[in-house]
């Protein structure tokens, strides 16, 4: 059953993949072709970099409520390259490269999170007990602080410079940074790869950090190398797209209704092809079956924060 | 006194209470007794209106509860639920403080600082009257909340399960403090209990219930018998008598 | 307790003069002996706006804890939890069903929809269930995520997106005398709460212990949504969305002089009203002619208070003894 359906969602992905490319296609062929392939790219290494982030974060956790985005991931992104901005100033941000501001966003984003995380994670790596609750709330508030922070830098930072900065507060699947397409595929297949071949840890890890240690699996290192997997992933999609807060918890457990299975070898591919189904196929039906000029990202975070209302309230997280 | 008539209770269509008809007496104090489920919080809760009556009437000093005013019925009973944790940060003395309230709707005068007063050094909570709820233990908290129903002084006092996570000491203590209620100062006193030999030792009155039905009803000394002890609680048991006082050996 | 009251009542004070004499035009004793230009300029702008800044801080704090209350829950607060966004959910459609509507339909409308708002939210948490708390602020926010997803849905249909940022982003630069007094409102809603403070403090006990003390649990539950979502309402209407501080000043307070409200909740208010007059002070000082939302300032500054809250809470045993102290003199 689950090959099944595995099939049947790259069955899917293939299908929405070329439907991408060809509706309402007009004119050159060889330019639309590109053009739309490069968004296509972009917008399923989104929807693989979001849901395997998010999959691994509710692993790190054992929580399935819990996403980076709801802990202050992205908004600690969007906060660095303020930073940077208001640093640099326009001027000296501008000369920089994508790469470049991309690479030093992401090398802070990772000693940054590694050191908030990490700390606060940091408790239940040393086996005391952490109080799930008041680490949620930090996350929130996190969230919160690292977000004004951002929009009080980009108010301080002087007008002109402040378009350069200004790293829309609403995600667009529209308008992807194609010059970190290259960059972000590597960067996402080493973070894969490295996720891959700790699967067989990360279902045990699933378990509580007693019974993982108990069944000898060296539970500190995993949980850094984690957190690193994580912010890699969480500053590519953000620095394509920008931050979405509710589609990971969406496509999480979408996933693990449809495959009700621990293992991380089934469940990181499904949640993957699911999340780029349904960025694909929402974009398709949005802009050309439907033609509405509202972004994908609001209706894909109006149907999120639905789920996991309804989710809650069904009780499928007690 | 509190009269119950052919009361009937149901959750989501399940029977929690059929056909209940007793009568518990003034001024004494009674036990309610029986296995998990029987449906003891449910009868109190009822009594105390805190859950709306389905079928049946109940009044206490013939004060019907489901047709007196709430704020009537809070001068004359007083009940303790059994669960009482707290999202609200009080001192002990503010919570026993809110226990004036039906009395003095907010505007507490001298008499109700006095019965404040008595009502934490009745329950021994002097010392940690100013400590806030959440600094103290289990035991002190349930203490503190006992203190509140003792100071909204009312004529009938209904607790679930207040022995939940005190010592021996101190239940010993509470127990001694509820019979004393009952006997000096007339209260009618309603308990619900787990361990029968408090009820054995301190009740005037026992009540037993199963599966949502009354099975036994009298004078403490009338219940006590192996074989009502055995259709409640369904396990046998030898009654013991040490001087004129019956003991219910149940340990084994 | 009485010197700490001196100190906060001067802080206050001392706010409250800053902020008549802080602005994009300079105010001093010359300018009110040329023809009262000063005065003027006082009375047109700098008064309302302090007033307006205090009554918002004040009532948004007060409006948090009676919240939290309802709930039964510490983590909640109106803005982020559906009352703040439903508000602005009724303005968004009255302007776009009814272009010219006055501000008093529009502040109805918000009314009515923000009272909406918060009826589902509760709704919602009554299923919750009631040993795992932290599951209550989570359904807040994705309430209010959802909810801020079809006002920004609705803004791109009507076209009217570039409006959203400075329609609710909670800031203090376009009061003037005239453009403000409907906070008053929120004052009286506040007082009112003041009057049936115990009440509320009982609500916060829970359903058994309110309705074994003879409270009309359900009216007062229904007085203290009205409460929430006016001044919700009110606020989202005369200054924007002003997240954090429902949630923040009623936690401090809390934490420190504990839940009785008829006590606490003056020393609530006051909190409410000196950060955000804080606030909006440091936004007009920090890049000074130009002015930096007060919402935004409030997130860094609550975001910080709160996490040294959550992180190094006041040693209870500290403040016992020091009651201690003050209670054997």
């Amino acid at each position: 059953m689950i090959a099944r359906r595995l099939a049947l969602l790259l069955c899917l992905y293939g299908l929405f993949s070329v439907a991408f490319l060809t509706v309402n296609a007009r004119g050159n062929w060889d330019f639309v072709l590109w053009f739309r392939g490069t968004k296509l790219l972009g917008i399923s290494l989104v929807a693989v970099a979001i849901a395997v982030a998010t999959v691994l974060f509710q692993t790190l956790t054992h929580n399935r409520i819990l996403t980076p985005s709801l802990m202050g991931f992205d908004a600690l992104y969007a906060l660095l390259q303020t930073v940077l901005v208001f640093t640099l100033g326009g001027f000296g941000f501008s000369q920089l490269s994508a790469q470049t501001s991309f690479f030093s966003s992401f090398t802070i984003m990772m000693v940054a999170s590694l050191l908030l995380f990490g700390s606060l994670l940091g408790k239940s790596v040393d086996g005391r007990r952490e109080d799930i609750h008041r680490l949620l709330l930090t996350g929130i508030i996190f969230g919160v602080l690292f977000r004004s922070f951002s929009s009080f830098l980009q108010r301080l930072i002087d007008p002109n410079d402040f378009v350069v900065a200004a790293t829309s507060a609403m995600a667009s699947f529209n308008s992807i940074n194609a010059d970190l397409l290259l960059v972000s595929s590597l960067m996402i297949a080493a973070a894969l790869v490295a996720t891959w071949r700790m699967r067989f840890d990360l279902d045990v890890m699933a378990l509580g950090r007693d019974a993982a240690v108990n069944l000898g699996v060296h539970y500190k290192r995993q949980v850094y190398a984690m957190l690193v997997i994580i912010a890699a992933l969480v500053s590519v999609s953000t620095a394509l797209v920008g931050p979405v807060a509710f589609f990971g918890l969406l496509v999480s457990n979408l996933t693990y209704q449809l495959l009700p299975t621990h293992r991380h070898a089934i469940l990181l591919p499904a949640a993957s092809l699911l999340s780029a189904c349904v960025l694909i196929g929402g974009q398709v039906v949005l802009e050309q079956v439907l033609n509405l000029s509202t972004p994908l990202s609001v209706i894909v975070e109006f149907l999120g924060g639905l789920t996991f209302l309804i989710l809650i309230l069904k009780g499928r997280n007690r | 006194m509190i009269n119950i008539q052919s009361v009937s209770h149901s959750i989501q269509g399940q029977t929690i209470l059929s056909d209940i008809s007793l009568s518990l007496p003034k001024g004494k104090l009674s036990a309610l007794i029986g296995p998990n489920g029987a449906g003891k919080s449910t009868l109190l809760s009822l009594i105390a209106r805190l859950h709306a009556l389905q079928h049946g009437v109940i009044t206490v000093d013939g004060l019907d509860v489901s047709k007196t005013p709430s704020r009537t019925l809070a001068r004359k009973l007083a009940i303790l639920s059994q669960s009482n944790t707290l999202a609200s940060r009080l001192t002990v003395r503010d919570l026993v403080s809110f226990g004036r309230f039906p009395h003095h709707n907010g505007r507490p005068g001298a008499e109700d600082k006095n019965k404040v007063d008595e009502a934490i050094a009745a329950l021994g909570l002097g010392e940690i009257a100013h400590r806030f709820l959440d600094e103290i233990s289990g035991g002190q908290r349930q203490k503190a909340f006992v203190a509140m129903a003792y100071a909204q002084d009312t004529d009938y006092l209904l607790l679930d399960e207040p022995l939940n996570n005190l010592d021996m000491k101190s239940a010993r203590a509470l127990m001694q403090t509820l019979h004393e209620l009952s006997e000096q100062s007339g209260k009618t006193i309603v308990v619900v209990l787990h361990e029968i030999n408090y009820a054995a030792l301190y009740a005037d009155w026992i009540v037993g219930l199963r599966d949502g039905k009354l099975i036994a009803n009298g004078p403490t000394h009338d219940i006590l018998t192996s074989e009502t002890i055995e259709t409640i609680f369904d396990f046998e048991a030898e009654i013991h008598q040490i001087g004129d006082q019956k003991l219910v050996m149940h340990y084994r | 307790m009485t010197k700490g009251w001196l100190i906060a009542i001067a802080l206050l004070l001392t706010g409250i003069v800053a902020s008549l004499f802080v602005g994009a035009i300079d105010l001093d004793m010359n300018s009110f002996s040329r023809s009262g230009e000063g005065l003027n300029l006082l009375v047109v702008s700098r008064i309302p706006r302090t007033l307006a800044v205090l009554l918002t801080g004040a009532s948004l704090a007060v409006a948090g804890v009676i919240m939290q209350m309802i709930v039964a829950n510490r983590f909640v607060e109106p803005m982020t939890a559906g009352a703040g966004s439903t508000a602005a959910l009724g303005v968004l459609l009255i302007s776009f069903l009814l272009p010219g509507a006055s501000i008093f339909i529009k502040m109805a409308c918000a009314c009515v929809t923000s009272l909406l708002g918060t009826m589902v939210f509760l709704a919602m948490v009554r299923r919750l269930p009631p040993h795992q708390p932290l599951l209550v602020p989570l359904v807040g926010i994705a309430y209010g995520g959802v909810v801020s997803a079809l006002v920004t849905f609705i803004a791109f249909q009507a076209d009217l997106l570039q409006y959203l940022e400075t329609w609710f982003l909670g800031e203090f630069s376009g009061i003037l005398q005239g453009r403000y007094e409907l906070l008053w409102l929120a004052g009286v809603l506040m007082l009112l709460a003041y009057v049936i403070a115990d009440q509320f403090a009982i609500l916060g006990l829970g359903q058994s212990v309110s309705v074994n003390l003879g409270l009309n649990y359900h009216q007062i539950v229904r007085l203290g949504l009205v409460i929430v979502s006016l001044i919700s309402a009110v606020t989202v209407v005369t200054v924007g969305i002003i997240p954090f501080v429902g949630l923040v000043v009623p936690n401090i307070v809390s934490r420190w002089l504990g839940d009785n409200l008829r006590r606490t909740l003056p020393v609530t208010a006051m909190m409410g009203g000196g950060l955000v007059l804080l606030s909006d002070l440091v936004g007009r000082l920090v890049r000074h002619p130009f002015e930096i939302p007060a919402a935004t300032i409030f997130g860094v500054l609550g975001a910080l208070l709160f996490l040294w809250l959550l992180y190094f809470p006041p040693k209870s045993k500290g403040v016992a003894c020091l009651r201690d102290k003050e209670r054997a003199r």
